[in-house]
């Protein structure tokens, strides 16, 4: 079990068996992407009370659940980097925590823009809103501290540090938020009462979002391996990688 | 670990270090307060000179003010003592890292939470608050600052010795002090407006016990990452 580990988190290991590994996640994810666009856009009938309009939740969803499903990732890192010293979960924190952000955003604009026509509003205190809010600072605070120290391996344990400050936190932010809102403000929002989802529009959504975490693992094995590329830039094996390339050029 | 008799007196010998080291160089311990009390004056011209009004926020905006001072504290509290080298020294006389962590938060809080929460008193009461809700104020604030200590002390480590090390705290730590600024503000306008302000004040307690079983080994191990 550990050798296999092991064997896995060595960088130039990683590295070739991700390049296997990255076609077939290509060839998944497109299936997956088309049915769910099929299903979401066309075969799922429009909402009652929405209309077509509630079309965006195939986007907006996947992209809140993967706003969270990331920080989950760049914590089991975090407790990888700090426990075991794994150089790859160095490289992977650093190289996740962009994407997470970029969902996180996803999913507070599409929210929105899928607000202005329901809500009439773009912007509500609502407390999932909020704490979204509150999440994208916390993955804008990894950035920042992991840009701000050089040293690259330095930079990843602090960035560990203060990601796993972040897990605590999250739910304590969420929770707080939650009851900040239900005092402050009576619902000036008629939320539909958990809103039992049609089946064939369920369907999509769900398929939409393992394409979402299908794309979430293919970009980041890229944005990896080009950092382990830089990483080892002084090793061998990336040497001859980069002299084999170029000799098939020629 | 912190039961021994010696590691108690280890911890007050660096308390003391740092609020005399910081005593001293007065200029460090003034910013802060001065900034707590500015902020808090912007409040009225902002807002309205009026009482009324202004009692209805006097808690939201002494939190704010208080918030934002404590988090302008933070910078200085490994500053000097990486640049003259005396952190290094002292985590390589095997002190316990644990100690040096909330030691460093005691004295953030001597220094900042502690003025601060004193010059609230008169501050609040020029902003029209009721002595009931003076008392909750300045409840909620000993909590509330004492919990900001410690995460920001944290947070502060994880910075030091970097360019622009100040802003970058203030920004690394902010989205952590929400829900202690949710509950120290909620927590006073319940007073305000008869409501029992009990709940928040629990959520505040149940905040700082919980930062102050975790944060100190997050200092710690901040300080090795940045140091070793």
């Amino acid at each position: 079990m550990f050798k296999l580990f092991y064997h896995y988190s060595s960088l130039r290991n990683f590295y070739f068996f991700s390049e296997k590994l990255i076609p077939f996640l290509i060839a998944v994810f497109l299936a997956l992407i088309i049915y769910s666009l099929y299903g979401a856009l066309i075969s799922a009938p429009a909402d009652y009370q929405q209309g077509d309009s509630f079309r965006i939740i195939y986007v907006h969803v996947p992209s809140a659940w993967m706003s969270l499903l990331v920080y989950m990732a760049m914590g089991l890192s975090a407790v990888s980097v700090l426990v075991w010293r794994v150089k790859l979960a160095e490289i992977t924190l650093s190289a996740i925590a962009p994407i997470g952000a970029i969902f996180t955003l996803a999913a507070l604009v599409t929210g929105s823009i899928w607000g202005k026509p329901m809500w009439g509003t773009w912007w509500e205190w609502d407390a999932r809103l909020t704490s979204e809010l509150v999440l994208l600072f916390l993955y804008l605070g990894v950035i920042a501290l992991l840009r701000a120290i050089d040293d690259r391996r330095t930079g990843a344990r602090a960035a560990s540090i203060l990601c796993l400050i972040g897990i605590v936190n999250i739910p304590i932010v969420h929770y707080s938020v939650e009851w900040w809102n239900t005092l402050h403000q009576g619902p000036t929002v008629s939320k539909f009462d958990s809103p039992s989802i049609h089946i064939d529009m369920l369907i999509p959504l769900l398929t939409m979002t393992v394409a979402f975490m299908l794309y979430f693992i293919i970009i980041s094995l890229y944005r990896i391996r080009s950092a382990i590329l830089v990483y080892d830039k002084e090793t061998q094996w990336v040497k001859d990688l980069i002299t084999s390339s170029k000799r098939e050029q020629i | 670990m912190i039961t021994d008799t010696h590691n108690w007196s280890t911890l007050f010998i660096l308390v003391r270090r740092d609020v005399l080291k910081t005593w001293r160089e007065s200029a460090d311990l003034l910013y802060p307060i001065m900034f707590f009390v500015l902020v808090t004056i912007l409040f009225p011209f902002a807002l309205s000179p009026e009482t009324l009004v202004l009692k209805s926020f006097a808690g939201g905006l002494l939190w704010i003010a208080a918030l934002l001072a404590m988090s302008v504290s933070l910078e200085n509290l490994f500053k000097t003592d990486y640049s003259s080298g005396a952190l290094e020294a002292i985590v390589l006389s095997g002190v316990p890292l644990l100690l040096v962590g909330l030691a460093k938060a005691i004295a953030n809080w001597v220094l900042s939470g502690l003025p601060i929460i004193i010059l609230a008193i008169p501050l609040a009461l020029s902003l029209g608050i009721d002595t009931f809700s003076l008392s909750i104020l300045l409840l909620s604030l000993t909590l509330g600052s004492a919990t900001i200590s410690l995460i920001g002390t944290s947070i502060g480590a994880l910075s030091v010795g970097l360019r622009s090390a100040g802003m970058l705290i203030i920004v690394l730590a902010l989205p952590f002090f929400i829900p202690i600024l949710i509950f120290g503000a909620v927590a006073t306008s319940n007073s305000q407006t008869g409501l029992i302000p009990e709940a928040e004040l629990y959520f505040l307690a149940g905040l700082l016990v919980l930062a102050v079983t975790l944060t100190p080994w997050a200092t710690a191990s901040a300080i090795r990452t940045r140091l070793g």
